[in-house]
């Protein structure tokens, strides 16, 4: 696979498929995991980096499940590249900077995500659509085992697996869910939800994770704490809260419906009319009005544009995607053309 | 000590920001501080705070502790003080002493019940590993679920003999 390829290419997560997926975006878990002895990657030389970058893809290579990836080293990628991997959540903002000796596999279907050299030598990610946290978690999990039979991994039995940070010791596992919640901003009832999610120890960040600020709609909760609870019960416990905030979030746009009805059809409608016509537009603009789409569509307000056209719009009209899809480098002001271009060719079809 | 931003109240909480590895250090009290993280909203990840929590440890400890050196990687404690980040696995046992506190405070636990790698495990205390329970119930719970009653059984029977070995001990 070259990284074009993925271009034309839906990613698994993006279907609008799974469990709840009228709210619940995707469901991903990640795994952070280092090789014993070698410091960590930023306390590690280049020769050591290097060596860690070997070895890991070296391991591999060798396991069935990932039989159809690629790796990609980022010296190899140019900043377009880069960002179009961030863009398709397929990385970290943090592992497209200085880039010597890293890494990221990534299979066809853009399920499985393999980070080395980030933070931690190993960042094992896997993404579901929808709600599907327990299936994430049976599939990582055979990978984490395939990967720990031939890589000797740093772990102690009291601390668990050792991370470079110690707030991801012990499981070394961050589940997370991206949601998106218009009824609960529009209600205002959003930051007494956000609230109650800090208080109870889950983290909320925006679309692109750590230091990302939330827009569109968009929030990504996961938990905080890595040690002293099972991976199990870690999972058990996001799911009980996201189940419970999708039942807001439904009872909020039922309330939505049935005591402002006129006024959400035509703030709905209103942003499907912009984004057909609109001749300039930025991509913050795009994300709120898509959001409204979406929820036109999850609604049955809006008939005849699915789930997965409006999510795959979320993402090809990033900057990256953009001049990956112009296949130049494009100017914010170009891009801002281009992208009109593209929403409505793409709404207008069909 | 009084907070720093309206000097009138005590400085309960202490805040270590780094921004571009420059560190710098705010003590405040409860109502400033509120007013600070809001402003701050989610810039400011857990891991920011680490530092800061790492200094919570009495003062005059300080000395001492910061010129432990891992003998593997060379970080020292007072590295990680100023980087928030250790050097490699072996740091865990080498400022074990500080590292247990810490990852209390972080986790509310230091001790991990979840899984363990296949290979090369680098075991501290044998004979001390601890099955999770909650692991094992849940799992239990899901096969019941899937109708997958021999495994369920399997679960059960496993159940009962980690839970009374838990009670021996």
């Amino acid at each position: 696979m070259k990284i074009n390829d993925l271009l034309n290419h839906t990613s698994q997560w993006l279907k609008g498929t799974g469990p709840n997926s009228d709210i619940v975006i995707s469901s991903r878990i990640r795994l952070a995991r280092n090789l014993n002895k070698y410091p960590f990657p930023h306390w590690a030389s280049k020769a050591q980096l290097e060596e860690i970058l070997e070895k890991i893809s070296e391991a591999m290579f060798k396991i069935d499940m990932l039989k159809s990836s690629t790796l990609f080293k980022l010296a190899d990628l140019d900043a377009i590249d880069k960002q179009f991997l961030v863009e398709r959540h397929l990385m970290s903002i943090e592992h497209s900077q200085k880039t010597d000796y890293k890494a990221v596999l990534v299979d066809d279907e853009e399920i499985i995500a393999v980070m080395i050299n980030e933070e931690d030598h190993l960042r094992i990610q896997l993404m579901q659509s929808g709600f599907n946290l327990f299936e994430a978690r049976d599939i990582i999990n055979r990978l984490d085992d395939a990967l720990s039979g031939l890589l000797d991994y740093a772990y102690l039995d009291d601390f668990g697996y050792l991370t470079a940070c110690p707030t991801n010791t012990g499981t070394g596992m961050r589940g997370s869910v991206m949601l998106h919640l218009p009824a609960l901003v529009m209600s205002r009832q959003i930051e007494r939800v956000l609230a109650a999610i800090a208080k109870l120890s889950f983290t909320t960040r925006g679309l692109y994770g750590e230091g990302t600020q939330a827009s569109g709609n968009f929030f990504q909760i996961s938990n905080q704490v890595s040690l002293g609870h099972g991976e199990d019960e870690i999972i058990e416990n996001i799911n009980g809260l996201i189940r419970q905030i999708i039942e807001q979030e439904a009872q909020a746009r039922q309330i939505l419906l049935s005591k402002n009805k006129e006024v959400l059809e035509d703030r709905i409608n209103r942003s499907l009319g912009i984004l057909k016509s609109a001749r300039i537009i930025t991509s913050q603009e795009t994300i709120e009005l898509l959001s409204m789409v979406r929820l036109g569509s999850d609604l049955g307000m809006i008939k005849d544009i699915d789930r997965r056209t409006i999510n795959e719009l979320f993402i090809i009209t990033q900057p990256a995607h953009l001049q990956k899809l112009e296949n130049k480098k494009l100017s914010s002001d170009e891009r801002d053309l281009k992208r009109a271009q593209l929403i409505r060719k793409k709404l207008n079809l069909l | 000590m009084l907070c720093d931003i309206c000097k009138k109240n005590p400085a309960t909480v202490h805040l270590t920001e780094i921004i571009d590895e420059q560190m710098n250090e705010l003590h405040l009290c409860e109502d400033c501080a509120r007013h600070k993280s809001a402003a701050m909203e989610q810039q400011f990840g857990l891991s920011d705070l680490l530092a800061g929590m790492a200094d919570f440890e009495k003062p005059n400890k300080d000395d001492e502790n910061v010129a432990v050196k891992c003998p593997n990687c060379n970080l020292t404690y007072a590295d990680f003080k100023k980087v928030g980040r250790l050097g490699c696995g072996e740091c865990y046992s080498a400022f074990r002493k500080y590292l247990a506190p810490l990852l209390k405070r972080i986790h509310g636990s230091n001790q991990h019940v979840g899984k363990s790698p296949l290979k090369g495990k680098t075991v501290s205390k044998p004979g001390k590993k601890k099955v999770d329970l909650g692991n094992l119930k849940a799992e239990m719970q899901r096969a019941i679920q899937r109708e997958d009653f021999e495994e369920a059984a399997r679960l059960r029977d496993q159940i009962k003999k980690v839970s009374s070995e838990q009670d021996n001990v």
